[in-house]
């Protein structure tokens, strides 16, 4: 299996804070691993360096082979990332949206690529309505569709189902699991959410305090630790950890 | 330096305009009131005081002219806070623009708007007071581009401290151009000035770029070393700008403030 992603010995420090520490770990071509933590552990500072927003205090991020610190602008052409705390211009539509980003990103065919994407991800009823008057489901599928407007090669999803309705969780879920397949990509899926994590990942990292404190299957992570469910492992990974 | 991205980046700010009238009308308003304004208070003079007897034309251009370096700069800043405020500052960072590509979208994006405010006032200062900045012929064509790339390169300075320092640095995007305002020399001579503050003057092209202005209205004299003094005065400004664009984007990505810049 070819490895996209390789993170070797990476670390970041704030001033007198260390907010990761020498983490290491590889996602593969067609792999979705999911990052689980609590508040503050170091998820997203650690998205941050792969997505070449945050400069390392040490260590590398090599991504398709290329040293991210090195070649930041042709890597992101393949990149994309989406997040519930940052969000797309309030008062442009839907579809000016979709083609700033298109032409940002290089998008040859962006008339095509957004109609692609307003029949996959449901936009079409509101493609010409101002970005600001969605709902959170509908502004959550916008920012996915412009995370995939350059059919990125690795894709970053921090909390893609937070806020959402049981029924809109499901669908992004399903599509992300089907696009994963479909487009061959990898994806770093940073989650709270236990039981979407299980259902779509196939290999967990376990962050506290800026370290990787267990990886591996969520079932042989379950069976480990002698769990029912990963939200126990997580529980009781976290509440270790912090007593130690 | 790809064409469509800026383009691109363009074309996110000409959406934003073009569907706002209160932001049409906000880039008007404030040079229309401006102009007319000063346009009253330099009446006035005219009317109660020989002394001030050619004041009109001289008061009512360098209103215009500070006017558009003031909309140069606000505007510059402006393209940047609206990413901050919208919070789509990250998704700028995450997409594949060089620093370069995002001063040139922004300058010709800043000039765009700039303009949007000037025309309308130009055109009102010949039917309300019969004076006409095309007065100054042909080298309102260099005031207007010096002081433009002045505007740009003040844009340039606080866009640093806001990339930097997020929005706190937001005041100073709006207080910047008052500051430089009474050294600028922009409505009376540099002599005004004690002799402290004129040497400080004499390293800011305004003085050179206003006192050509009033050269050419007052004594009817073009005087080139006054344009050429604040074009050399630009050029250095506006490298340190640009340095200190990149430089301040270089300690962000260290610092951490391009992730949550816009909470």
């Amino acid at each position: 299996m070819q490895k996209s992603i390789i993170v070797e010995n990476l670390s970041k420090n704030y001033l007198n804070k260390e907010a990761v520490k020498q983490i290491s770990f590889t996602i593969n071509e067609n792999e979705i691993l999911g990052l689980l933590g609590p508040n503050g552990c170091g998820k997203t500072t650690t998205i941050a360096m792969m997505l070449g927003l945050l400069e390392p205090t040490k260590g590398k991020v090599i991504i398709h082979g290329q040293d991210i610190e090195k070649n930041r602008i042709s890597l992101l052409h393949k990149m994309n990332f989406i997040s519930p705390y940052i969000e797309l211009p309030k008062k442009l539509t839907v579809k000016e949206n979709l083609i700033v980003y298109g032409k940002l990103y290089g998008v040859k065919l962006i008339s095509e690529r957004i109609k692609y994407l307003s029949e996959k991800l449901r936009l079409n009823e509101f493609i010409n309505t101002k970005t600001g008057e969605l709902s959170s489901g509908q502004k959550n599928r916008v920012s996915l569709a412009k995370a995939l407007i350059n059919k990125p090669s690795i894709l970053f999803l921090d909390e893609p189902t937070a806020s959402l309705d049981p029924e809109t969780g499901d669908f992004v879920r399903s599509f992300i699991e089907k696009i994963s397949k479909e487009k061959n990509m990898s994806i770093l899926l940073a989650s709270h959410n236990m039981d979407e994590v299980k259902r779509l990942c196939k290999n967990v990292l376990m962050m506290n305090n800026g370290v990787i404190i267990d990886q591996g299957t969520p079932d042989n992570l379950i069976k480990k630790h002698g769990k029912r469910n990963l939200e126990e492992v997580f529980l009781k990974l976290n509440r270790n950890n912090n007593e130690s | 330096m790809n064409l469509n991205r800026i383009y691109g980046l363009f074309l996110r700010h000409f959406f934003l305009i073009k569907g706002s009238f209160p932001r049409i009308l906000d880039l008007i308003y404030w040079p229309t009131i401006q102009i007319i304004l000063w346009g009253f208070i330099s009446k006035f003079f005219t009317i109660y005081s020989d002394y001030y007897n050619n004041t009109v034309g001289v008061i009512l251009t360098c209103a215009i002219l500070y006017d558009f370096l003031f909309r140069s700069s606000i505007s510059f800043n402006m393209l940047f806070l609206e990413e901050i405020w919208s919070r789509n500052f990250t998704n700028l960072f995450i997409a594949p623009m060089r620093i370069s590509e995002i001063i040139t979208a922004l300058v010709g994006t800043a000039l765009i708007r700039t303009l949007i405010g000037l025309v309308p006032a130009i055109l009102i200062t010949s039917p309300l007071f019969g004076i006409s900045i095309l007065n100054l012929g042909i080298p309102l064509f260099f005031l207007f581009l010096s002081l433009y790339i002045f505007g740009i390169t003040l844009g340039l300075f606080v866009s640093s401290g806001l990339l930097r320092y997020g929005p706190a640095f937001e005041n100073i995007a709006w207080s910047s151009l008052f500051l430089l305002a009474p050294l600028g020399c922009i409505y009376y001579p540099i002599e005004i000035l004690p002799d402290l503050f004129q040497n400080i003057a004499k390293g800011l092209p305004l003085v050179y770029i206003f006192e050509e202005a009033r050269s050419i209205l007052v004594n009817k004299v073009v005087n080139y070393s006054n344009l050429r003094d604040a074009f050399i005065l630009n050029a250095i400004y506006l490298l340190i700008g640009i340095s200190l664009f990149y430089y301040s984007f270089s300690q962000a990505r260290k610092k951490g403030s391009l992730i949550n810049i816009g909470e």
